[in-house]
């Protein structure tokens, strides 16, 4: 048996490191470890609870909306209010531009590039890789970052500026958009759909989403170019669908709510392979592996509380469980509980793994872009986009959003005018999380079970490819 | 770095970071932020979110830095040094090493030409070091606005520079980059920095200075609630008038900034700003904000606060407290023009 450390594991947000035991060419077992511990928790406790909106965005400058939404949604829940339709509308709109961005962002500039690595510099289809996808030398980051950045334009209308904006409030958004700027969103929409349909699908969106079941998805993608029949072809010539295998048990929180509902439902989906309820008051956070002092497990009653120096500890973060077990979150978990066909059936077949990770971000992000062109005609101009909010009353309450890579949550308690406690809990705390007191592993842990790193020890791309398929967000994850 | 034709060795970490400068600066050149970079002859030697080197890769890459191998022109930060606990670091150890970021940049700073600090939080500590500061956070050369922090307020980099502040929260992937490359092309020397380390060309400016709501100030003419379209600076917390930085003449994801998004600007570029509370309700004494332009005298600003509200036109006033325009510009009569 060997120990082998890797890190910094980079392109990943933020800070990462892995430790791997290897028998005969395999993990046997696996240790995730945080290794930044900034506070926030602590920081916000005695504020004024409207000071969260400034300060929580700010734990994650990739997730920010996601952040500033969980906020928003805990303190419009303490106060009591409604928002503004066309302020949750606008909500909506920024968050689909931040996620799909995201989505983007991981693709592109953190996952693909470990297919154009020398390692697989054998295989026939290695060079083509290299030229589109190679770490900040590939074809693809040229289309890239600039329709990224236009997406972002967004922000700037809805906004003011990402990452880090004020504009989301518990009544609703602080920019009432004017018909110029109703036009020149759909121009921003219509641009990524076009961007979507010509780099990454090459088909429609419409043609892309109506995709039900793996037979259809072979049918679609053979001699297709774009980018996402490109990750299909190399997920094939590498098995990716036997990479990776999380725990089983996949969580919603619910995404995009509108006065209509909610685009995305909240639930779970578990191994009878249908969405269920989501039992929220089961959600609990262990310490026993966590530098962090003993307290209530209930994140409505916790505290964040440092000890560096606590034994058996490896990691800043907590271990949230889900009536006691550790639940894997993303864009996998979001498509299966909205019961997307396409990922029933690919879940059924092979579970939740490397390629059926990064499917469903991709098909995801084509659902989001056809929604935001939706949310921006829905938009009544004439009509307000924040309603006048109350002070806030002792008591406690939740904020649930779904960022990229999964479930955030902010649970809040007021007192006096003051946050008496601030809790977070952020998706890669889900999917990152060490050990708990029963010894179970958190779902990165044991999806790096079994992987096959050969003599190539912490050079092992498989290890590469499993712990980015989950696209984490390591500065949300301890705070 | 002078006289040479090599390119341009850039080092960028991240320490206690959210990670928002690299999302924003990722915003940058028109064929994306690695051609901008390639254009002007940067070499980025590795950055943690877009490198393809990990683990053992990036450390064979800071370890040539660290021991002189590698000659390191621009060593970036980003994210503020966690000196905790017990100025152990261990509150932020650079994965794979067992070392704090605390030490790496003790050891590495001194290797590079300039030495700058990418955010706030670099810069002086920053979000991190608000409230308790749970984690003992500085900037690179500032503890909030003391001279000191990680480096210590006497370290010069090799050109003999101090440490090169692009404050903000995030800052402007424009201010990231001008920066960069105004270095890079030895253009920015010590002259060029303000009192807290802040490139003047961007510190020369207050976040007021091109509002759009300028009319709405002029006036005294304020919004009460969020989303109104009035001015910020009376009720709603705003402090544009006294934070430097040319936020309002700039475009933000093309075309926005904090004011033209609806709320106050919280003078992220300002030395500890996270210290604040309340951010969007203004500090009042005797019903006049206490925060007012700092240079000038506030018998003054209260006299003529006074009168202009007393001159403020019905269309301003009206439309200051609404969310859309509610009386267009024009004459009284509100005949148009033939």
């Amino acid at each position: 048996m060997t120990r082998i450390t890797i890190g910094p594991f980079n392109r990943v947000e933020g800070d990462l490191e892995v430790r791997l035991d290897v028998e005969s060419g395999v993990v046997a077992r696996a240790e995730v470890t945080a290794p930044l511990y900034r506070g926030f928790e602590q920081i916000l406790e005695g504020r004024p609870p409207l000071d969260a909106l400034v300060l929580a965005p700010r734990i994650c400058g990739i997730c920010s909306v996601s952040q500033s939404i969980a906020a928003a949604t805990a303190l419009r829940a303490a106060i009591g209010c409604e928002a503004a339709p066309n302020g949750l509308l606008a909500t909506n709109i920024a968050h689909a531009a931040e996620n799909a961005a995201d989505h983007l962002t991981h693709f592109y500039l953190f996952f693909m590039p470990d297919f154009a690595r020398e390692a697989y510099a054998s295989h026939p289809w290695h060079g083509a890789t290299v030229e589109r996808f190679a770490a900040t030398r590939g074809s693809a980051a040229r289309e890239v970052l600039p329709a990224r950045a236009r997406l972002l334009e967004v922000m700037g209308i809805v906004a003011g500026k990402w990452p880090h904006s004020l504009a989301f409030q518990p009544g609703g958004t602080t920019r009432a958009i004017e018909l110029g700027e109703r036009v020149r969103l759909m121009s921003i929409a219509s641009g990524f759909r076009a961007f979507l349909e010509r780099v990454v699908f090459a088909d429609t969106l419409e043609n892309v989403l109506a995709i039900a079941n793996s037979h259809q998805l072979d049918c679609w993608r053979e001699q297709r170019g774009g980018d996402f029949a490109h990750f299909l072809r190399l997920s094939d010539a590498l098995s990716l669908a036997e990479l990776g295998k999380g725990p089983g048990l996949l969580m919603s929180y619910g995404a995009y709510h509108d006065n209509e509902g909610v685009l995305f439902p909240r639930g779970i989906f578990g191994p009878h392979a249908t969405a269920e309820p989501l039992p929220l008051t089961q959600i609990t956070e262990d310490v026993s592996h966590a530098w962090m002092r003993d307290c209530s497990a209930d994140p409505a009653h916790g505290a964040t509380i440092p000890d560096a120096d606590k034994p058996q500890a490896y990691s800043w973060c907590k271990a949230p469980r889900l009536s006691g077990q550790p639940v894997e979150v993303g864009a996998l978990a979001r498509q299966a509980v909205a019961g997307h066909p396409l990922f029933a059936e690919l879940i059924a077949a092979s579970g939740s793994n490397v390629r059926n990770r990064v499917i469903a971000r991709l098909i995801e992000t084509a659902r989001v872009a056809v929604a935001m062109e939706q949310w921006i005609r829905a938009l009544r101009l004439s009509e307000p986009f924040c309603l006048d909010t109350q002070e806030i009353p002792d008591g406690t309450s939740v904020g649930l959003v779904e960022a990229a890579r999964g479930s955030l949550g902010h649970w809040l308690a007021v007192r006096a005018g003051k946050i008496e406690r601030y809790q977070i809990i952020a998706p890669t705390t889900w999917n990152f999380s060490p050990r708990d007191s029963f010894d179970v592993a958190g779902p990165l842990e044991q999806a790096l079970v079994g992987t096959e790193v050969g003599d190539a020890g912490p050079r092992a791309v498989a290890i590469q490819h499993v712990v980015r398929s989950f696209d984490p967000c390591m500065v949300c994850t301890a705070h | 770095m002078s006289g040479s034709d090599r390119m341009t060795n850039v080092l960028w970490l991240q320490g206690a970071s959210c990670g928002g400068c690299t999302m924003s600066v990722l915003e940058s050149g028109a064929s994306g932020w690695f051609d901008e970079l390639r254009q002007f002859g940067i070499n980025l030697l590795w950055h943690p979110s877009v490198s393809e080197q990990t683990g053992e890769e990036a450390l064979a890459v800071l370890e040539a830095v660290a021991d002189g191998r590698t000659p390191l022109d621009l060593l970036l930060l980003e994210g503020s040094v966690a000196r905790g606990p017990n100025n152990t670091g261990r509150f932020n150890l650079l994965a794979g090493t067992n070392k704090s970021i605390y030490r790496w940049m003790l050891e590495l700073a001194p290797r590079a030409d300039y030495v700058v600090a990418v955010g706030s939080c670099a810069a002086y500590g920053g979000v991190p070091a608000a409230g308790s500061n749970p984690t003992d956070a500085v900037g690179l050369q500032f503890e909030g606005a003391d001279l000191g922090g990680a480096l210590g307020g006497t370290f010069r980099s090799r050109l003999g520079l101090p440490v090169i502040n692009v404050a903000g929260c995030a800052p402007h992937p424009g201010w990231v980059m001008e920066t960069l490359l105004a270095l890079a092309s030895q253009d920015l020397g010590a002259a060029d920095l303000d009192g807290y380390g802040r490139p003047k060309f961007i510190a020369n400016h207050l976040a007021h200075h091109g509002c759009s709501r300028n009319e709405f100030y002029e006036f005294k003419a304020s919004a009460e609630t969020m989303s109104q379209r009035g001015c910020l600076m009376e009720h709603l917390g705003c402090k544009a008038t006294q934070a430097v930085g040319d936020c309002n003449q700039r475009s933000w994801n093309g075309g926005g900034s904090c004011t033209k998004g609806g709320y106050a600007c919280i003078a992220c570029t300002s030395p500890g700003f996270e210290g604040s509370q309340n951010f969007l309700a203004t500090a009042k004494l005797a019903g006049i904000p206490v925060g007012l332009p700092t240079d000038m005298p506030k018998a003054w600003f209260v006299a003529l606060a006074a009168l202009s509200k007393s001159a403020t036109p019905r269309r301003v006033r009206t439309n200051a407290t609404s969310d859309h325009v509610v009386v267009p510009p024009g004459r009284p009569s509100g005949k148009r023009a033939p």
